[in-house]
């Protein structure tokens, strides 16, 4: 069996074009985002670059090339160089397994899910790096707080992922989505669990990307820029477009296993357009509520966390298991 | 050569020379450089069972170790902040010959399990019927719960053991303790005057007075 014939090349040329379109669409939603919080705060934005700032990313990733790389005294040089670029690597490499309509897909796992669960809980081994590495007490505390809060928030996340595989009975994340298209939407059907579970992947999903309310790791606040203090340069921008990337990447898989993903209310539409519409009303929503809300404090994060979110994530599990045995079908 | 077995060399070679990393210098001398070495290593072996087919496997593989068990070992390897000079110990040690013939044990084991087990095996074509869904979820789940339904409840029932074992050690005390009281606060009204009196004695009454007043307060209860 020679993988060739398999759709090895056509994956990899799929991987290329996702990796590429994914990083541009991040660039612009690093853009989209200046100007939303600058609407919030009845300011511009970036205006100046281009016609309403939009060649700001571009801008902005010249002078990062152009800034001297700096390696602090005393820190550990391998895993300083290293770190950057394992989270930029893993925060790509969730792009892989995600379907952005029927036919685009680079892989098409049978673990898709697994697949993009393992990855986000491994990307805060590079984050604990960085944080070690640096030899700065703001970076190490950040990297701790890092470390709880994803693996806290990890057991929701995962938890709620799998009330929407007990539902379909799949975790493909393709087969997800035609589940739903033959049944309604993980959202609202069965009626109820299904919001909640929308609700509370969400909210770890916000976790687990460091986003206001849960930016704990690098609160500029309290810990100057927590991981990312001591770097400069490229090395800093890679830890920005992973989160982006990431924040990205979540909010399509979020689309793709409680929004039905590339179904649409009527299908004359490729359904590329709805997958990409939900993905980027996620990702636009994300920052919203970042530019809204305040941070939490660590302990209540953990509380939160332990307290709630993970014993109604077991609640609504146990509640899909008896619903799809005595109920479905 | 087909591409799968370019695949196979890339990543067998590359879990060796994680492995080989693990122990020796440049990076086998500092601790933290030897576990992310064998996080790099697990990636290449979750990716030796992606080539089999084995997608679950895989996932697993980078979910449990290179996951959850390795940010532990990172995590408390890293705040011990063991440096390369502390960690060289060049003596014999009756627990190194322990481990050494313990390992020589399990190399010899799993080759001649595995020599065994491969003398008269024949690759699978999975492209045959029955193969199908090789490797897959419901294969792997369908396989747990019947021909290995009592290896996997035992191995259950040993990490519910493990879980229950790590609470216990976690907890400071077994007995239901009440927390002690915070020392009152110059922002509590009910405290405000007996703190002002304290703060005016000496610093050393100011200090034992909080604990003191819990103890107190936690022996009431029983």
């Amino acid at each position: 069996m020679d993988l060739i014939q398999h759709g090895f090349l056509r994956g990899i040329a799929y991987g290329l074009l996702i990796i590429t379109v994914v990083m541009t669409a991040t660039a612009w939603g690093m853009w989209l985002e200046r100007k939303i919080a600058a609407q919030m705060q009845n300011r511009m934005g970036p205006m100046f670059v281009g016609f309403h700032g939009l060649l700001q990313p571009v801008a902005d990733m010249l002078k990062l090339l152009q800034k001297e790389d700096i390696l602090p005294a005393g820190a550990d040089d391998w895993l300083f160089n290293l770190a950057p670029i394992l989270t930029a690597l893993f925060a790509i490499a969730t792009a892989a397994v995600v379907p952005w309509s029927a036919q685009i897909v680079a892989s098409d796992l049978d673990v898709g899910l697994l697949w993009v669960l393992a990855l986000g809980g491994i990307m805060v081994v590079p984050v604990w790096m960085a944080g070690w590495a640096s030899n700065n007490k703001f970076a190490l505390i950040g990297g701790m707080r890092a470390v709880a809060q994803s693996v806290s928030y990890g057991v929701p996340l995962v938890l709620t992922s799998m009330v929407a595989v007990v539902f379909t009975g799949t975790m493909s994340l393709s087969g997800i989505v035609q589940f739903q298209m033959a049944h309604g939407w993980l959202i609202y059907w069965p009626p109820g669990p299904g919001i909640i579970a929308f609700l509370l992947f969400y909210m770890a999903l916000l976790a687990e990307s460091n986003r206001i309310p849960f930016d704990i790791p690098e609160a500029e606040s309290e810990l100057v820029a927590g991981i990312s203090t001591e770097y400069t340069g490229m090395k800093f921008g890679m830890f920005y477009v992973a989160e982006y990337v990431h924040t990205m990447v979540g909010s399509a898989i979020a689309a793709l296993i409680f929004l039905g993903g590339w179904d649409g209310p009527f299908h004359w539409l490729p359904g590329l357009h709805w997958m990409v519409a939900k993905t980027v009303i996620l990702f636009v929503s994300v920052y919203w509520v970042r530019w809204t809300l305040l941070r939490f404090r660590s302990d209540q994060l953990m509380r939160l966390c332990w307290l709630y979110l993970v014993p109604m994530s077991l609640a609504l599990l146990v509640f899909a298991a008896v619903w799809v045995t005595y109920f479905a079908a | 050569m087909t591409t799968e077995q370019i695949l196979f060399y890339i990543l067998g070679g590359g879990a060796v020379a994680a492995s080989a990393a693990m122990l020796l210098p440049p990076l086998g001398k500092s601790p933290i450089h030897s576990a992310i070495s064998l996080i790099v290593s697990f990636f290449f072996l979750a990716g030796l069972y992606a080539l089999l087919s084995a997608h679950l496997l895989g996932a697993l593989q980078i979910i449990v170790y290179a996951g959850a068990v390795m940010v532990l070992f990172t995590f408390v390897i890293m705040l011990l902040n063991l440096r390369p000079d502390e960690t060289q110990e060049p003596r014999i040690t009756a627990g190194k010959v322990l481990a050494g013939v313990l390992a020589a044990f399990v190399v010899g084991k799993v080759v001649t399990v595995v020599g065994l087990a491969s003398a008269g095996a024949k690759a699978v074509d999975l492209a045959q019927p029955g193969y199908e869904n090789f490797g897959s979820t419901k294969e792997v789940g369908y396989m747990l719960y019947t021909s290995f339904l009592v290896p996997f409840e035992l191995i259950s029932v040993l990490l519910l053991v493990a879980a229950v074992g790590a609470v216990i050690l976690a907890k400071k005390s077994l007995h239901y303790v009440d927390r002690p009281e915070p020392p009152p606060s110059v922002f509590d009204q009910e405290h405000a005057h007996e703190h002002m009196h304290t703060q005016s004695g000496t610093d050393h009454a100011g200090d034992t007075h909080a604990p003191h007043d819990a103890n107190a307060h936690a022996a009431s209860h029983h």
